[in-house]
């Protein structure tokens, strides 16, 4: 024992490693994301039973009924959410070479934000028929 | 850097698989490719917006053998992932960690996955075959 309370070395204090005061965070937004895509899934797993072979006509009527429209732009929310915080953790975990990971943890930021806005503003255009 | 003899814990190969690892390694695997599964969510949604030939394409690719096979994958991941996600919500709450639940659980999540994905088979096909 050193006698010091500091758990950390000096070295980790410059590098910044250790706990970042996240943590729970992200601990807390999957549990949150988790519990809200129960209802969210189900409901659109039926939704898409529902519209199995449907045509182009019935689909986006069906799209561009309110309370559907606000409920599949909450899934794709709450799912992009979802899936940037649980594959990090996976990328964190398995990727060693400190810049590989970086980029892949880039890429899945970008590519959640992208998807998800892309998803969100169809549903709008076929809400508000563009 | 001077290497250290520690000792090693057992790696993976050398323990017997159980219902819990693999049960646990495939909630990962699954949320994997339901990941990937969110293209086609996008792509369907995109072509929708786009207007009536988009749509019908990614209706003609869904409605291959291909894509048949695709949603069926997704959704045997879906079931398993929403029944193994529960799991672990009553986990994360304190309950079920005695080894006996964990594998009662365990197996109530398998059986849950293939209800879940016949019932859902049968209607979507039903629902298919009346539109």
């Amino acid at each position: 024992m050193s006698g010091s309370s500091e758990m950390r070395t000096p070295l980790k204090r410059v590098y910044g490693l250790g706990s970042a005061r996240e943590g729970a965070h992200e601990w807390w937004s999957m549990r949150l994301t988790s519990v809200a895509l129960i209802p969210l899934t189900l409901w659109f797993v039926i939704g898409v039973i529902g519209h199995a072979g449907a045509d182009y006509e019935s689909f986006t009527t069906w799209v561009a009924s309110p309370v559907v429209s606000i409920l599949l732009i909450l899934t794709l929310a709450v799912t992009f959410h979802h899936v940037a915080t649980g594959v990090k953790v996976v990328i964190e975990d398995y990727i060693h070479v400190e810049w590989v990971k970086i980029v892949c943890l880039v890429a899945l930021k970008f590519g959640c934000l992208i998807l998800a806005v892309a998803g969100i503003f169809s549903v709008l255009r076929i809400a508000f028929g563009g | 850097m001077s290497i250290v003899n520690r000792p090693l814990s057992p790696h993976l190969q050398v323990y017997k698989p159980q219902i819990t690892s693999i049960l646990s390694i495939s909630h990962r695997a699954t949320g994997l490719a339901l990941s990937v599964g969110t293209l086609l969510l996008v792509w369907w949604l995109v072509a929708a917006a786009s207007g009536e030939a988009a749509y019908l394409s990614v209706a003609g690719f869904v409605g291959s053998w291909f894509g048949l096979l695709l949603l069926f994958g997704w959704s045997v991941s879906l079931f398993y992932h929403l029944a193994n996600g529960i799991r672990h919500l009553f986990w994360d709450m304190g309950y079920g960690f005695e080894i006996q639940t964990a594998y009662r659980s365990g197996y109530a999540v398998l059986i849950a996955t293939v209800a879940l994905t016949l019932i859902a088979w049968i209607a979507g096909l039903a629902s298919w075959g009346m539109s």
